[in-house]
């Protein structure tokens, strides 16, 4: 176990981190995760506020079983589950990520200057992801909501198949801003709860799952979404220009979608 | 430590692996050395466990290119001999040694390996009325079936496969493996959940120039396995990798399919998305999943396949595994994970990530292009 | 003559719930119920119950109990109730004893010996609700490799494929002929096959005019009694099989003896009206495999090599040995029916004791088939007591491409395997071509209850597969990877070519 409160006398660690007032840069190069891991609850424990790591090349679980307030700014490109289990914090990745980005998220905030892989959002319970490109396979299975703790996710390009399965709850929204046609299929499937919203159409839709009319009160949800995004990724977002465009809403038929099957 | 597994039973469990696969060709033909791919397999670490890794390297043997260069791994001394009697009646030898190693701390109790620089005798050759590749096939079936405690780990001209038990920078450091230059190498880091210990078992798996990196699990290896035992392929090295090898080297090399089009017959359409078709393009897809039914593979898997002049990346139809590709300059990169890939080439010109069951191809030389859109990626050399 | 014979049921009534509403009385067509009018009750000739549970079912108040006659013969393990009515029955008639239906005896069951694989953390289960399962196959004859046409940076098919039956899901509907059962079986039949995207084999006896609009859901049959068989009939379906036999009584012919022959069924079977219509136990032009591949290029020439070409045969001995000479004689489809198949009419000694199980019979011709080399240009399709959609998945593990099911189908329908189809007097309506009692089997219904019931053998059959992470059938083709024996010795399991469970 690592005790990074006497860092100074700690010289094994010394040369990853440097400290400023609540601020901590951190080299990972060589480090293994779960040393990287420790070095960010310690840090967080002793107060500092920002983190910022450099050099990561495929450390996993950044962002996992973290306590309080913490922001942690990543650079080169973080590995699986990059915040899993996350608990209110906020990781900004200046890159792409990998698989299970915010697997099973409770709270928090991720903001992804870049891609991010498959099952990003996986069972996600509360907090938001915002990713600028695109995202892959099996992006919010099983999301879920409860009251007004609603997860959301939103992307700036397109996805994969099955986004959205078996989702029970939350908010989806698909950007498609890069331009290029998505051909998502299996969207919605097994769904059950929640809403997805798609920029454009959206052919191949599960059969639990029903296109709906988008209202007011979605194309406000959206729009309040969307300067988010904008605020994050500095793009030329013309907000109004792509708020004229159509967008598909996707729901559940119903919340009991497998009734007639067995019997 | 390892055990054999008893010959008596060639319907022997099969060996599941996690892993994690690696490959990078320069799309050139330069022949680079072994840091890159090593530093890239390792900073996959943790997909692996420590049980199993491997190297297939492509472009090694400038001065035999146009032999077959045979690397086999004998249990025994007793297998050796049998094998070089076998050898004698059936080939030329130009050359044989043993594979230099390096004496580890790491790597324990390894078999013996051997290589030898072949071609066939040209009576036999003619006897048999087989071209070069179809008859290395058949004596490579021989030796794996039939002579206990020899196992052929590679066949293919100008090429090799290293492979063993132990993580893959200790085997690539135990095979001295900086002592090699190829352009194309692929990689993989194992873990078994069964029989650990089994240097067999190790990837890439090789039938004359076709290697194969796996990770995941083929739940319709009984039905691969027992299409391609009628089609004179034997299974012998308990891992259900091995019948991707020998689907390509059918299917491309026997049956003259395009690669494109065997990656379909891997992960082929959906039928919906088969009946939606142009009636040429339904009619062709229909043929192809019908005749080739069984050698459709079933479950989660992402493969790097190399053969001489082509490294290409494929995943199941569900995308159910990771697989990235990556370009900078000349080199195409193929792996599991991004980081990877980030690892050895910070600076990519181009990254992506294929589509369940979409095919990445980097080709050598552009000698006859097939480009069927939205199957295939071409990666364009500058 | 005095018959000593006991009746094998007694019917009890609850006289205290009896409200003499008679429907027991018009429902029974063994004549086991009749109104006493002096007393005001109805009462029963138990000698005449079979058993068929059609009062039980229509008795609005839940009146009749049918119970198996306490008087029976000291209990012996070895000379069997029915052993010893069977040869008290033959003393008074002189005849051979008929029986319908399969075979009822306790042979080993090797479907119930053979357990399925699920995926556990090395390999994902699927969910078939939310993630697509492939269970579509076809049938026919398929090239070992095909031809490319290249053209620029354009491909296509230069090989020309033989014709294939397309199924949506890999159960077709047996051969039952017109005649043995009705056409109401026939129309429901048929229908569900064109609702279910698979296809109804019409039998023996022919086609009837009415369902010839459905041509493209109907495999017609040539069998050895050549019934109905002309140019237009082989052309009516979308393939023809030749019937060699049939699981429940191999070698021998068929009889439909001529109370059954009614007008409809004589224009159909083109034979007079009341004659009785005799299949003869061999094709009378198939004397060894070359006269078999000559039918079968008659065939194909009637047809203009349109239709594929099935055989099917009953699973004995030598099957494997049989199956690699049909398949070489140009068959393009092999059907082998297992011992347990069932019958309208077939003397017991031969339903009970002539046969092999298609478990075993099926294992072997597969395996055979590979061995030769020659596996994949045929399509095979097990038939012969399929009960379940496990026994539909075993069996396509052990090899098959698909199955033929018959007393499953017309158990859906009403059949409560009650085994006298040979009388011509099933009061569900099926095995009758009484036009009174064939009435009560209502077309419509019968259909809706065998689509209902194929579609829940699919729901089942993709819960199988995704639990096995398999999401294509032809993944589970042959696959004896996904099967393990419990309770089989060594030799079965060599046989099955299946591992114990625990390997």
């Amino acid at each position: 176990m690592i005790d990074i409160l006497n860092m100074s006398e700690t010289s094994e660690y010394t040369e990853h981190v440097i400290v400023e007032d609540n601020r901590a840069i951190i080299n990972v190069e060589g480090l293994h995760y779960r040393q990287l891991n420790a070095l960010l609850r310690a840090l967080s424990a002793r107060g500092i506020k920002t983190i910022e790591i450099h050099n990561v090349y495929g450390q996993r679980y950044i962002g996992t079983g973290l306590k309080g307030t913490l922001d942690i700014k990543v650079y080169g490109i973080p590995g699986n589950d990059l915040g899993a289990f996350m608990n209110g914090q906020r990781i900004f990745v200046y890159g792409n990520t990998q698989d299970g980005c915010g697997n099973t998220m409770n709270d928090g905030l991720i903001v992804i200057y870049g891609s991010v892989g498959d099952v990003a959002g996986y069972a996600m319970r509360g907090g938001k992801i915002f990713i600028r490109d695109d995202a892959g396979f099996r992006v919010g299975v099983h999301m879920k909501e409860y009251r007004d703790k609603k997860p959301i996710i939103v992307i700036g390009g397109k996805t994969g198949d099955f986004l959205g399965e078996y989702m029970a709850g939350g908010i989806i929204l698909v950007l498609n801003l890069r331009g290029k046609e998505h051909s998502m299929r299996f969207v919605g499937v097994g769904m059950h709860g929640g809403v997805i919203y798609v920029r454009g159409k959206a052919k191949h839709v599960g059969k639990e799952a029903k296109i709906a009319d988008v209202n007011e009160n979605d194309l406000h949800l959206i729009e309040g979404l969307l300067k988010e995004f904008s605020e994050y990724f500095n793009q030329d977002v013309n907000v109004k220009k792509i708020m004229e465009c159509k967008f598909t809403k996707i729901v559940p038929f119903s919340h009991k979608p497998y009734g007639k099957l067995y019997g | 430590m390892y055990t054999e597994r008893s010959r008596k039973n060639l319907y022997d469990d099969k060996i599941f692996s996690s892993c994690a696969i690696f490959g990078m060709i320069n799309l050139k033909g330069e022949r680079f050395t072994s840091k890159k791919p090593v530093r890239a397999v390792s900073c996959m670490r943790e997909r692996g466990n420590g049980l199993g890794g491997g190297f297939a390297i492509y472009g090694i043997y400038p001065d035999f290119k146009d032999t077959y260069a045979f690397h086999v791994m004998y249990m025994n001394t007793r297998a050796k001999k049998r094998v070089e009697r076998f050898l004698t009646r059936n080939f030329r030898t130009l050359l044989s040694e043993e594979i230099p190693t390096e004496n580890s701390n790491v790597i324990l109790d390894p078999p013996i390996f051997w290589r030898y620089f072949l071609e066939p005798l040209p009576p036999r050759l003619k006897d048999e009325r087989a071209d070069g590749d179809e008859y290395v096939v058949n004596k490579v079936m021989k030796i794996n079936a039939k002579i206990r405690g020899a196992y052929v780990l590679s066949s293919g001209k100008d090429m090799g496969v290293f492979k063993g038990v132990g993580f893959p920078e200790d085997l690539a450091e135990f095979f001295r493996l900086d002592e090699y230059k190829g352009y194309m190498w692929i990689c993989h880091a194992r873990f078994p959940t069964n029989t650990p210990g089994w240097w067999g078992g190790a990837h890439p798996f090789n039938i004359v120039d076709w290697s194969v990196a796996h990770n995941g699990e083929l739940s319709s290896y009984g039905t691969n396995r027992r299409y391609l035992e009628m089609h004179g392929y034997k299974c012998t090295m308990h891992t259900d990798t091995e019948v991707i090898a020998y689907a390509f080297d059918l299917l491309v090399r026997r049956h003259r399919i395009p690669v494109e089009l065997a990656a379909k017959v891997l992960a082929p359409p959906y039928w919906e998305e088969i009946d939606a078709m142009e009636p040429r393009k339904r009619l062709m897809f229909m043929a192809l999943r019908q005749v080739y039914q069984s050698l459709m593979m079933n479950g989660p898997f992402s493969v790097v396949v190399a053969h001489h002049g082509e490294l290409i990346g494929l995943t199941d139809r569900k995308k159910l595994r990771p697989l990235v590709m990556g370009v900078e300059d000349n080199v195409l990169y193929i792996s599991s994970e991004e980081a990877a890939i980030r690892f050895i080439s910070p600076n990519l010109d181009k990254i992506m990530r294929p589509s369940g069951g979409e095919i990445i191809i980097g080709r050598l030389e552009r000698s006859r292009v097939i480009e069927i859109p939205t199957f295939t990626r071409m990666v364009q050399i500058k | 003559m005095r018959s000593h014979l006991l009746p094998e049921y007694i019917v009890e009534r609850d006289y205290t719930k009896c409200t003499r509403c008679k429907v027991c009385i018009e429902q029974c067509t063994y004549g086991v119920h009749y109104y006493n009018a002096v007393k005001d009750t109805i009462e029963s000739k138990s000698e005449r119950c079979v058993n068929c549970l059609r009062c039980v079912v229509f008795c609005p108040k839940e009146t009749i109990t049918i119970k198996r006659n306490l008087n029976n013969y000291r209990e012996n393990y070895y000379w069997t109730q029915e052993t010893i009515t069977s040869i008290k029955r033959q003393a008074e008639t002189g005849s051979a004893i008929l029986a319908g239906m399969g075979c009822d005896k306790p042979y080993p069951v090797y479907w119930d010996k053979l357990l399925l694989n699920a995926c556990q953390v090395t390999n994902p289960p699927i969910d078939p609700i939310r993630e697509p399962i492939e269970i579509r196959t076809y049938l026919g004859r398929k090239p070992t490799k095909i031809e490319l046409e290249l053209n620029n940076e354009d491909i296509s098919l230069e090989t020309d494929l033989a014709p294939n039956l397309c199924v949506e899901v890999p159960i077709l509907f047996a051969a039952m002929s017109y005649g043995a059962v009705n056409l109401n079986v026939h129309e429901a039949l048929v229908r569900a096959a064109v609702e279910c995207g698979t296809y109804f084999n019409c039998g023996e006896g022919g086609l009837h005019p009415n369902l010839r609009k459905y041509g493209n859901h109907i495999i017609v049959q040539v069998a050895s009694g050549r019934f109905g068989v002309d140019l237009e009939y082989l052309n009516a379906g979308a393939a023809i099989e030749i019937k060699i036999g049939q699981g429940a009584k191999p070698g021998i012919g068929g009889h439909l003896p001529g109370e059954k022959v009614s007008e409809d069924i004589a224009m159909v079977r083109m034979i007079p009206a009341g004659t009785d219509a005799l299949s003869p136990a061999p094709h009378h032009d198939i004397y060894s495999i070359e006269d078999l591949r000559q039918l079968i290029y008659a065939l194909k020439e009637a047809t203009e090599y349109m239709k594929p070409i099935s055989v099917k045969i009953a699973a004995v001995h030598n099957s494997a040995a049989i199956a690699s000479g049909i398949a070489r004689a140009g068959a393009d489809i092999i059907v082998i029916d297992g011992f347990r198949g069932s019958t309208g009419a077939a003397p017991r000694v031969i339903r009970d004791n002539v046969g092999i199980p298609i478990e075993l019979a099926l294992a072997s011709v597969d395996q055979r088939l590979r061995e030769e080399g020659i596996r994949d240009e045929v399509s095979i399709i097990a038939s012969g007591g399929i009960r379940s959609s496990a026994d539909v998945v075993k069996a396509i593990a052990l090899g098959a491409d698909a199955v033929y099911i018959g007393t499953a189908a017309l158990v859906a329908m009403g059949c409560t395997l009650c085994q006298r189809c040979y009388t011509g007097k099933c009061p569900w309506g099926i095995a009758t071509s009484n036009p009174e009692i064939a009435k009560r089997l209502d077309s419509d219904d019968a259909y809706r209850r065998v689509v209902n019931f194929m579609r829940a053998w699919s729901i089942e059959i993709k819960e199988m597969l995704g639990a096995m992470g398999i999401d294509s059938i032809e993944s589970l083709r042959g696959n004896r990877e996904q099967l393990r024996g419990v309770g089989l010795t060594e030799r079965e399991l060599r046989i099955l070519g299946v591992k114990i469970a625990g390997e």
